[in-house]
């Protein structure tokens, strides 16, 4: 894909950027630096908590339930939601991809895809908060009864930090999604308007997809962390 | 790319994308490696699933599979930033500027997993009531409304 950099260029003998990376593009790369250490310090605050607790409620028995599939299925619902934000990752690489050959229709038509990609994610975790919502389980509570599946692997009393954990991560991550599919409609609008055909090209969608990238990049890890283990 | 020159002055050497074809032969070949990872991290997790029914399964089998399955969700991490994201395509320069401040992550992991055990190993050596509610177990039926009426025990809480 890249052609290899001539092997004797200088970057640091002076008169040109030793980063070779436009202004904007190289700040959304350190904000999105700084961003994965506020979800890293979320994540590893967690785990801290998590290791420091004698039990803690099995997701497997927690998330277990569908939207017109009912109960006892583990992983489904979340398995879903995760190919939905890989799939519409994908449509905003192609969109990025078809602004490199400033192709206007193109890129539209991908936008609007990864647009899609984005409320259906968060379409999904609206439908899981509720549920959980509904079964009790909100910050600060954690519903405890006999036989309920939110307590601790053994059977034992939980505490709410599992359920404060999770929805304050999961809706720190929702807000990024969000805040995403904004930028992709302000993107798409601009595209409409011929903005990025006025300027000469497509950067702005390629700052845009990063953001979008790293929203996906997250859910790896918060799918990581709060379903597989 | 001959119009994408003299997008910006920082931009001195412009890198190939290569032609329309090949690009996007390498995403599809990318999307089609993260969905067998996810593919395979879930049937990873249906196995613990499935172990956690048995009383006495192995807890070292446990953590073994949940150590692949983070080894897993590390290789998605690293297709979705070098493929997806091209941070692969940048310069060596650049690519440091980002990658080595984040390693800070392998001692914030370790230091923070390893001070959370410790503290709960001293917790149940000095503090025999709350060893002791480890074995607490809820009493009370299902409460008619749903509604998450059923606060916590007061002690429950930590």
């Amino acid at each position: 894909m890249a052609q290899a950099v001539p092997a004797n260029t200088k970057w640091w003998g002076g008169g040109r950027s030793p980063f070779n990376l436009e202004y904007g593009k190289l700040m959304m790369w350190y904000f999105l630096m700084s961003d994965a250490f506020t979800f890293g310090a979320f994540l590893i605050a967690y785990g801290t908590v998590r290791m420091s607790s004698n039990g803690w409620p099995d997701p497997n028995h927690v998330f277990q339930s569908a939207p017109f599939l009912g109960n006892g299925l583990p992983l489904v619902f979340v398995s879903l939601m995760t190919f939905i934000l890989i799939v519409s990752s994908v449509t905003m690489v192609l969109a990025v991809h078809e602004g490199h050959l400033m192709n206007r229709k193109g890129v539209i038509k991908w936008l609007i895809w990864t647009i899609i990609g984005g409320f259906a994610f968060l379409g999904c975790q609206a439908w899981e908060w509720t549920h959980l919502w509904h079964e009790g389980a909100w910050w600060g509570r954690i519903p405890v009864y006999e036989g309920s599946h939110f307590l601790n692997a053994n059977g034992s009393v939980p505490s709410t930090n599992f359920s404060n954990f999770f929805f304050t991560i999961t809706g720190f991550h929702g807000f990024h999604v969000f805040s995403g599919v904004i930028i992709n409609i302000i993107m798409l609008i601009m595209t409409i308007n011929g903005a990025f055909d006025r300027k000469g090209h497509y950067l702005m969608i390629e700052k845009a997809g990063l953001y979008w990238h790293f929203v996906d990049l997250v859910w790896v890890f918060v799918f990581l962390c709060f379903y597989l283990l | 790319m001959e119009n994408q020159h003299n997008i910006s002055p920082e931009v001195t050497f412009h890198a190939e994308h290569g032609d329309t074809k090949s690009v996007v032969k390498k995403i599809i070949r990318t999307t089609v490696l993260l969905s067998v990872i996810t593919i395979i991290e879930l049937a990873l997790g249906y196995a613990i699933f499935f172990l956690h029914k048995d009383p006495n399964h192995s807890t070292g089998l446990v953590l073994a599979i949940k150590g692949v399955i983070v080894i897993l969700s590390l290789a998605k991490a690293f297709y979705i930033v070098s493929i997806f994201m091209h941070l692969g395509d940048e310069i060596r320069n650049m690519i440091m500027t980002i990658v080595v401040p984040l390693l800070l992550f392998v001692w914030f992991i370790g230091a923070f997993m390893w001070d959370g055990n410790s503290y709960k190993n001293l917790r149940n050596q000095y503090d025999d009531h709350h060893k002791q509610q480890m074995e607490e177990k809820p009493t009370n039926k299902k409460p008619a409304d749903e509604h998450g009426s059923e606060a916590p025990k007061p002690g429950a809480i930590h």
